[in-house]
């Protein structure tokens, strides 16, 4: 089975991620496809790791180690990420990103 | 052309994620945004199991199903999210968005249509089981991994102190 199939699934869902930051203005909504487009590239990741273990590289470990690492960064950034969602929501009852810009004054 | 059952699973597999990811963008209704996320979840876990990384499916399916997923459910029933008050943007911003999107779609399947890699063998290997995972993060990537708890350590300390009501 060629690994372009990998491919082009990882990029189909990591584009529908791009859209859906584009397209949305409610920012939870823009927080999960953040976490599509990741998962997007952990996938990808996995297998190429299939792919140099299959190949006979002995490290092709590594890979899924750094997919790890990718979870562990997604985790706190969400916790962090939600917890700014809610303080602003509590300053404003809105979770519209479009209210943000009154940041810049 | 006869298909194996690996691509049968993963056609199955791709076309529910890519179908619930569209779910996801398109949904009026946030609480069924996360559910159809939950539901790619799931299919991406599914794929993890295909290509020999069962560690990795396990670990999906505890951390993000289990724990971020349910973040985001009760953070938008704490809010009390629905259809009616989403906020939606102007139409012609919604099609330059699924426009450009769309033309990167285009571009990145250009680029890497053509690209020559080895192939994916039907069998299987012993690369993502825990013990050889372990062995690789033990031995490769401590330092990483103790910074990751001092990252862990900070965003639980940076969640509290953001979400705590000042006086």
């Amino acid at each position: 089975m060629p690994v372009q199939y990998y491919i082009f699934l990882s990029i189909a869902l990591f584009c529908i991620g791009v859209m859906g930051v584009l397209m949305r203005r409610n920012a939870i909504i823009i927080f999960m496809c953040v976490e599509l487009m990741l998962n997007a590239v952990n996938l990808l990741m996995v297998a190429f790791s299939k792919m140099w273990a299959d190949a006979g590289r002995v490290d092709a470990g590594s890979a899924q180690i750094f997919v790890f690492f990718i979870m562990v960064v997604a985790a706190a950034e969400v916790a962090v990420g939600l917890a700014i969602i809610v303080m602003v929501y509590r300053n404003s009852h809105s979770v519209d990103i479009n209210i943000m810009n009154r940041l810049k004054n | 052309m006869g298909m194996s059952l690996q691509q049968i699973i993963f056609g199955v597999l791709s076309v529910i994620s890519l179908v619930s990811a569209l779910g996801v963008v398109l949904s009026k209704n946030p609480v069924t945004s996360v559910l159809c996320l939950i539901v790619t979840f799931f299919t991406i876990a599914g794929h993890y199991i295909m290509l020999n990384a069962q560690f990795l499916a396990v670990v999906h399916i505890i951390v993000y199903a289990g724990a971020i997923m349910v973040l985001f459910l009760f953070v938008i029933m704490l809010m009390n999210l629905n259809a009616e008050i989403e906020p939606q943007k102007r139409n012609w911003l919604k099609y330059a968005g699924a426009i450009s999107g769309g033309a990167f779609l285009v571009v990145l399947l250009a680029a890497l249509r053509e690209a020559s890699m080895p192939a994916l063998l039907p069998g299987s290997n012993e690369i993502g089981l825990i013990s050889n995972l372990g062995k690789t993060l033990f031995n490769q990537y401590v330092v990483p991994f103790e910074v990751s708890s001092i990252l862990f350590l900070s965003a639980m300390v940076g969640a509290v102190v953001i979400g705590k009501k000042e006086n």
